[in-house]
């Protein structure tokens, strides 16, 4: 079977240092991917190729089995939670969901009531990002996992600045998409509990 | 409403949030060209015969200061990469967005150039084609900016740098654009000139998005 | 079809562009002394004073061919950084490297010489010439294509930046020489320089052309010993760089 998500040869240089060499991996439907590695080991980095930000200096990514490399289906099956939340702080994180959906090649009929309050924002849906603590703000970033329907999911330390009720959230959305048949990438040095044999793990430092 | 619409309607919803901030090109507008009868001399002749070229130069410097901010914020906060990442190609957002901020940053610039001509006794009967061909220079220059506002956003103390890389290509703006409005003020036909300016300016609209995507593509990449 | 397509992938590739670069540069280099030699004694003792300026106007034979390498040089700085930058070839954007402070220096050569005419032509040193102002431009587009490629962390980035920089350049440099010869013209009387468009006499013009071929060939053969060593630079990770240098 095809896999959903395969990498060939990945090598990755970023200012003279090499981060990951000749990496491969390949990601079957419902399947999650975790990239470990401590700090500046290039987790970030890699995770951003996938997403098809950075630049891949050798090897290939494939989705469904055809190059992602300049491909808007692959662009359009993707959602991608970078390190910082990407959350305008003078905008609502109502505003900010609303606008993700309206980018999105494909939103969810979740609306930002509903998406904000199953993040645990239902009274400061309404007030300016930038007034949010840290994990208010990572759970409004996090809100688009259900304003975007996406059949990669791409996080970068998912788990930062959330208490245990939020890192369950996160774990039980994740679990969710994987028996919907989606398939994730996380970069996090953070266990992830509850996945089982569904989680895989990469370890950067020994891929240079 | 789609994506552009989306996009548009964020913009400037942010700049209306965040209006104080674009007091600040508006000030240095002012004060710039102030600071030319000051330091020369109050004689309106001389005054007279500089005005165009100081509203010029001050508006070609005030506009570009204002430049850095357009993708700066989204830079920091991780916008720009979802940015690049929406259904929405990245040169139909770079037209977009420097037209917003051009609403903001250029905009102001030729709506107080009357006021500012005044100042430099500019003939009261030529501010229309003085108006005029600021509003097709900022708009030019907007564009131009812009270019060089994505390929330095990921640099530290971009802003010194973003100057240096687009005053060059700003020139010939600055010349057509400052003789428009002497030939105005001397009450010679300055269309000439404004076709010129013209032209640059469909010149830019349609080579410029592909440049400032590109650049901001690169600034993405590492 | 098939022989000139292999030909160019192989330049492409970097030992072997070291390798061609190592073997012409000499060539270039004899070529540029012969014709500079020939020049300089055609235009320096052979060709008579003009009945105009003197002597002054032989500065012309330094002027006339740097200020055309500056403008050459550009052209292959914007040419090789976008082939870089669109078909992404390492060696296309080690050219364009290379090229960068080799025609910001022929600019600024041209720079100086023009000032230094422009003293006996106009009195003064500096005048708002159309030719010297966008002289002048250029000379800042070269600092900038530079100075981008220098600001980024990652090195590799830097130069794609750079490209994209050189090229919009590249479509302004028409519109800013235009423009500032027509700001020129209408602030002072169209200069007319010797051997500028009009009737050259022959004993001034073929040393000219010698010169120009001789600085030509004096920058290409600059330029092969420039991209050897941003080749050296960039690959010196790779096995056959320590070779060259351990025979070296």
């Amino acid at each position: 079977m095809i896999p959903q998500l395969s990498a060939q040869g990945l090598s990755l240089w970023r200012g003279g240092r090499s981060l990951c060499r000749a990496l491969s991996f390949a990601l079957q439907a419902g399947e999650a991917l975790q990239i470990q590695g401590p700090n500046g080991s290039g987790k970030t980095s890699l995770l951003r190729v996938l997403a098809g930000l950075g630049r891949l200096d050798e090897g290939e990514l494939r989705w469904h089995g055809d190059p992602t490399h300049r491909s808007l289906a692959y662009r359009n099956a993707l959602l991608y939670i970078g390190h910082q939340n990407g959350l305008k702080s003078h905008l609502t994180a109502r505003e900010n969901y609303l606008f993700y959906q309206s980018i999105a090649a494909n939103s969810s009929e979740i609306t930002a009531d509903e998406a904000l309050s199953r993040v645990g924002l239902k009274d400061a849906m309404d007030r300016p990002c930038g007034r949010l603590s840290m994990g208010q703000k990572r759970r409004a970033g996090l809100a688009r996992l259900l304003g975007v329907k996406a059949g990669l999911w791409l996080l970068d330390e998912p788990l930062s600045s959330l208490d245990a009720a939020g890192m369950e959230l996160v774990s039980s959305l994740l679990d969710r998409h994987l028996k919907e048949r989606g398939v994730a990438v996380l970069a996090t040095h953070q266990p992830l509990l509850g996945l089982g044999t569904a989680l895989r793990t990469l370890d950067l430092e020994t891929a240079a | 409403m789609n994506a552009l619409q989306a996009l548009i309607s964020r913009d400037l919803t942010i700049a209306y949030r965040r209006w104080g901030e674009l007091m600040t090109p508006i000030m240095f507008f002012i004060l710039v060209t102030a600071l030319f009868p000051l330091g020369l001399s109050p004689r309106s002749e001389l005054l007279r015969e500089i005005a165009p070229g100081v509203v010029w130069t001050a508006a070609l410097l005030a506009g570009l200061l204002g430049q850095e901010s357009l993708f700066l914020s989204d830079y920091e906060d991780g916008s720009l990469e979802q940015l690049a990442l929406a259904r929405l190609p990245l040169e139909w957002q770079a037209l977009a967005r420097t037209f917003t901020h051009w609403l903001g940053a250029g905009l102001p610039l030729v709506v107080l150039s009357p006021l500012l001509g005044m100042l430099l006794q500019y003939p009261a009967a030529a501010m229309p084609e003085l108006a005029f061909g600021l509003l097709l220079g900022t708009l030019a220059l907007s564009l131009l900016g812009a270019i060089g506002a994505a390929l330095t956003v990921s640099l530290k103390q971009s802003g010194m740098l973003l100057l240096v890389l687009v005053l060059p290509l700003a020139v010939p703006v600055l010349i057509f654009g400052a003789q428009s409005a002497a030939q105005a003020a001397r009450g010679e036909d300055p269309s000439g000139a404004l076709y010129l300016l013209a032209a640059m300016l469909v010149l830019a609209l349609v080579l410029a998005p592909f440049a400032i995507a590109g650049a901001l593509r690169i600034s993405l990449e590492s | 079809m098939n022989i000139s397509w292999t030909w160019f992938h192989r330049l492409a590739s970097p030992p072997h562009f070291f390798r061609l670069a190592g073997r012409l540069a000499p060539w270039f280099g004899w070529l540029a002394l012969i014709c500079i030699a020939a020049g300089l004694y055609g235009g320096l003792w052979y060709a008579p004073p003009d009945y105009q300026q003197g002597d002054g106007f032989r500065i012309i034979y330094i002027h006339v061919p740097s200020a055309y390498l500056s403008m050459m040089g550009y052209t292959m700085l914007a040419v090789s950084a976008g082939i870089g930058l669109v078909w992404r070839m390492k060696m296309a954007h080690a050219v364009a490297a290379a090229v960068a402070p080799l025609g910001a220096s022929f600019t600024f050569l041209a720079l100086v010489t023009g000032s230094l005419w422009g003293k006996p032509m106009w009195g003064a040193y500096w005048a708002w010439d159309a030719r010297l102002t966008s002289e002048l431009i250029l000379l800042f587009q070269y600092f900038g294509f530079i100075a981008l490629s220098r600001a980024f962390e990652d090195p590799r980035s830097g130069e794609k930046a750079a490209a994209v920089l050189a090229l919009v350049g590249l479509v302004d440099v028409p519109v800013i020489h235009y423009s500032v010869v027509w700001w020129n013209s209408l602030h002072q009387g169209s200069t007319v320089f010797v051997g500028a468009g009009s009737d050259i006499a022959t004993s001034m013009l073929v040393p000219l052309l010698a010169m120009i071929a001789g600085f030509t060939a004096f920058f290409v053969a600059c330029l092969l010993k420039r991209i050897q060593l941003e080749v050296l630079e960039r690959e010196s990770a790779a096995a056959w760089v320590r070779e060259v240098l351990e025979d070296a």
